[in-house]
Formats: C-alpha cells, structure tokens, sequence
C-alpha cells in the first residue's frame, strides 16, 4: 500500500464530502442547532446560576451529540448504495480501507467546526471570570474522542444498508446504547458492573473531562473507533461475497 | 490493451448468473455485448471493473488478473455502470474532477483531460450545471466523460444508451464510434441497431452463456437459415395455386412455396431456396416465359435480429 496515494485518495473523499455537506444545508442546520442548543444551556449556567465554567456544556453536548451525528452520517455510505454511485466509487484505483477513513474523516471534521465554535462561549466565560482551563482542555479532547466513536459507529450504520432513515435509527441506537452503559449500573449483576462501566463512553468522558488525561482512557476511544472502522470497511466488501 | 475472458462463472446464493464465460477482446475493438434482460451482461461487466469477484474463472486486462492486480486493472479501465449513477449534487466540473483526482491525474493532465472532455462530449454549456439538473441526455454525456477523464485504454459501457430518445441515443453512438477509435470498448445491450451501428465485433449471451461470437455480418451469415425471396405477380389466371403455384415450386434450388393472397390481381408468393443459392434470375426467365407480369422481386436478408431471436429464444 502506497501511503502517499493513500493520503491522496483519503483527502480527496474528505473534500467532497465536506463540499457536500457545506453546499447541502447540512452543516449549516448542524452548526446553528448545535450552538443554539448549547448557547441556550451555556447563557442559563453563566447568568443564572453564575457559574464561570464550562461543565454544563461538556454534560449537555454528548447528549446533543446522540442525535446530531448519526444525522450527519447516516447519509454517507447509504446514499452512495441506492443511487448506485458506490459502483463508481469502488471500482476507481482506491481500497475500501480509503473510502472509509475518507468518509468518517469528513464527518468527524464538520464536527470539529462545530466544536471549534463553541469556543465563543469559552472566551465569554474566560474573560468574565476566573476558569480552570484543565478541564476545558479536557473536556473538548473528550468530546473530540467521544465524537469519534460516535461518528465511527454511524458510518458503520449507514454502511449496512441503503435507506438513510434506517441508517439513522440503527446508528442512533448503538450510538445510545454506549451512552446509557454507566446510566444503568444499577440493574446489572455486581459481576457485571465494572466491565459495563468500562465499556461506557460517558465513564471514559468524564475521566478525561476532569482535566486528567489517561492514556487507558484514550486507548479505550481508539480502539472502540478502529475497532468499528474496521467494521465498516467489512461491510462495504460484502458486495464480494 | 486486450481483455481475455476465461472460464467466468457467478453465482449469486444459488442462482447462476453467468456460466462458464470464454471471450476475448483485442487491443483496438469494439465488442458489442448483446443479450436479453439478465442474460448476465451486467454480471460480467462488474466482474471485469473489479466491483466483484467472480465464483470461479479469471479475467485478464492488459495481462493485469482482476484479482491479483485489481488497482492496476482499475487504473486502466473507464466505466459507465448501468443506469449511470452520478453524484447529483455536484456540478459537472467539480464531479469530473473528483473522478479525475480518485484516478490519480496530476494537476497538468486533469486540466487538459478536463478541458478535452467538456470539449468532446459537449458539456460546455452544462459545465457549471448541477447534474441533478440536466436532461438524462447530458447526464449520459456526463457518465461517458467520467468514464474517460484519465484517458483510460479500456473503455466498459454497460448500456450507454438505455432511456435516451432516438436523437440522443444517435448523439451518443456517433460519441462512442469516435472516441472508440482509440480504445478497446465492450459495450452492453439489448438493442440491435445499436450493435450493428457501433460495433466490430458481437458477442450474443443467453442464460448466461455465450451462444455467439463473430462480426455481425458473419453472424449474419452464419445462422441464415433458407434464402427468402418475396415476388409479386401480375396474370390474368383462374386459380393461381393451379396455374402458378407448381411451376413456382418447380424451379431448382426452391424448397418450399408460400401464397400470400392477392390484391387487384396480384399474387404474392414468398420462396424460400436452399441456402446459398441465388433464384432471383431463373424467377425472372420463368415470369418471361409465362407472360407474369412481375412487379416485385425482392431478396430479404437474414437481420441481426432473427439472429438474435433465433438464439435467444426459450
């Protein structure tokens, strides 16, 4: 494998896919719900509970996230099956591994735009009082890695089928699913609990978010992340089969 | 740049799509690939673009194996997938670029690929158009300048024609003879004409297995059954199936005699005569001979068409 062509190949997906998100009103709708919701949150922490800190916003954006990203990725994959367009996709020079990491790669990229404007409410607070910046540092590199695993499960969503409402659900689902492990500790057998625990993204957030990073921490949305690309790319070579 | 087909069988579950699959394509051809709806045309196709592997057999482009060497075989192919499916968000410019970069054209080339393109298909006045909003005549010329952007030395259009109106449909048969000149073309239909008017060579499939393999006119040749000759007569008889009918029969080489009624006096009969033979004249001396007016004398050649019906036909 050439990894210069690689590179090539992966960044001229990400650039369509980005242009398509930005000529669509995707990432507009995106970008203005996303700041609208949390800008709402933010001012109500900052005004009336007169709190200089951002841990509001890092509670409230992994929940906006479960909607958001499965909407912004269940067309990826899904729309290139039923109009037929994979067919010109993967019989270009490219590998399957390419089209995946390209298509992901666009996707975690508009939220990171979004997450990057965000930084507005950052410099409000900063400059109105005294912040820790630990866990701001923190929690935007949780956010940034949880938004990778969730993006990575929707691609993997709207590789298995060619109905985007379908893809939706289905990457809304595992997408919740990881979001709820920690919340329902509580009924599972004692056994359990700790590998529950440690199989939660928000478990492995909220470490990273306290401003401590910990390389188990971010080992664990690595391979969570590779682990469902890899996934992906089977998926995608079932036409094979 | 030649294709060579060999052994290629696909199942899909349990169904048989193709069977056992020989053929080759020589560097500078035009192959027509004819056959009826899911006589596997478009199966053999997505194997040769390498979209999918075959269940068993091989397929060697430019000597490249599809499954050794798949990017290399992609590199030097064009390809135009049934129903042409093309990114209808994008304008023309931008999705021909994107084909181009994903084939790994340098700056240079892509500009001048990308000009000559617009250029030969005629997409200049479209260029800046999304395609979503072209008629399905662009969108072809489109999918057929995608499919050639990176000058490909093979060129597999699976139904470059299909939902075209007739004027479109000529624009792009005029469109493929010309840039075909250049490259190794297989092309699929189910139309006739359009084999006879574009294609060197015709490669018939039925159920998924070649019933054959030749130029048309050899075809032609080939699965001509009797000769068929059409006369109409003018005389003045009581009982044209008495008075006619037996010396008609008479002649040498005729096989069998068909009456087709008659109209103020004219009797039309149809002759067939063994294959090979020309009757033609001894009609004419043996109309002299009894004073028939003739009004007609007409060969009717086998058409690629009975051809196709011929072999085709379950």
């Amino acid at each position: 494998m050439d990894f210069r062509k690689s590179m090539t190949n992966i960044g001229t997906i990400v650039q369509k896919e980005l242009r398509s998100y930005f000529n669509s009103a995707v990432a507009y709708v995106v970008i203005v719900v996303f700041l609208a919701i949390v800008g709402w949150f933010h001012a109500n922490a900052l005004f009336l509970a007169n709190t200089a800190s951002l841990r509001l916003m890092f509670e409230l954006v992994p929940i906006v996230f479960l909607f958001i990203v499965p909407a912004i990725t269940m067309r990826l994959l899904s729309e290139e099956k039923k109009s037929g367009t994979i067919e010109l996709l993967t019989t270009k020079p490219l590998i399957d591994v390419e089209i995946v990491l390209g298509k992901f790669l666009a996707a975690w990229a508009l939220i990171g735009v979004t997450l990057l404007l965000t930084l507005v409410y950052y410099f409000t607070i900063a400059t109105l009082g005294d912040i820790d910046n630990g866990p701001v540092v923190g929690g935007y590199f949780g956010l940034l890695l949880m938004a990778g695993v969730y993006v990575a499960i929707g691609v993997l969503a709207s590789s298995l089928t060619d109905n985007q409402v379908i893809a939706f659900i289905v990457g809304f689902v595992f997408v919740f699913l990881f979001f709820m492990l920690d919340k329902v500790l509580l009924y599972v057998p004692e056994g359990l609990t700790s590998i529950i625990e440690f199989l939660s993204v928000d478990y492995h957030f909220s470490n990273i978010a306290r401003g401590v990073v910990d390389s188990r921490d971010v080992l664990y949305f690595l391979s969570l992340l590779g682990f469902t690309l890899y996934l992906s790319v089977l998926s995608l070579e079932r036409r094979k089969w | 740049m030649a294709i060579t087909v060999r052994n290629l069988t696909k199942y899909y579950g349990q169904e048989k799509a193709i069977d056992n699959i020989s053929f080759d394509v020589k560097t500078g051809e035009i192959v027509g690939f004819l056959g009826p709806n899911g006589a596997g045309k478009t199966t053999t196709m997505k194997i040769i673009t390498c979209y999918m592997p075959p269940s068993a057999g091989t397929v060697d482009v430019d000597g490249y194996n599809i499954a050794d060497h798949s990017l290399e075989v992609r590199r030097k192919i064009g390809y135009l997938p049934e129903l042409n499916p093309l990114y209808l968000d994008m304008n023309v410019v931008e999705y021909l670029e994107y084909a181009a970069r994903l084939h790994g054209i340098d700056k240079a080339t892509l500009k001048r690929q990308l000009a000559s393109m617009i250029e030969v298909c005629g997409l200049k006045d479209v260029r800046h158009k999304d395609i979503g909003e072209l008629s399905k005549g662009y969108k072809q010329r489109v999918g057929l300048a995608q499919a050639m952007i990176h000058d490909p030395e093979v060129l597999i259009l699976d139904e470059p024609t299909s939902g075209l109106d007739p004027n479109q449909i000529v624009e792009i048969r005029n469109l493929i003879r010309q840039l075909g000149r250049a490259k190794t073309v297989v092309l699929s239909t189910h139309i006739l004409s359009e084999v006879q008017a574009t294609c060197d060579r015709v490669v018939i499939v039925n159920e998924g297995a070649i019933v054959a393999d030749g130029t048309p006119g050899q075809l032609q040749q080939e699965f001509r059954g009797s000769e068929l000759i059409v006369i109409e007569l003018k005389t003045q008889v009581a009982n044209p199936m008495v008075d006619i009918f037996p010396k008609l029969q008479a002649l040498s080489n005729v096989e069998s005699v068909e009456y087709g009624g008659d109209e103020n006096g004219a009797h039309r009969f149809s002759l067939f005569a063994a294959k090979g033979s020309d009757i033609r004249e001894e009609v004419f001396r043996q109309a002299v001979q009894e004073r028939w007016v003739l009004l007609e004398l007409t060969r009717k050649a086998t058409s690629l068409e009975e051809v196709f019906h011929k072999l085709t036909k379950v």
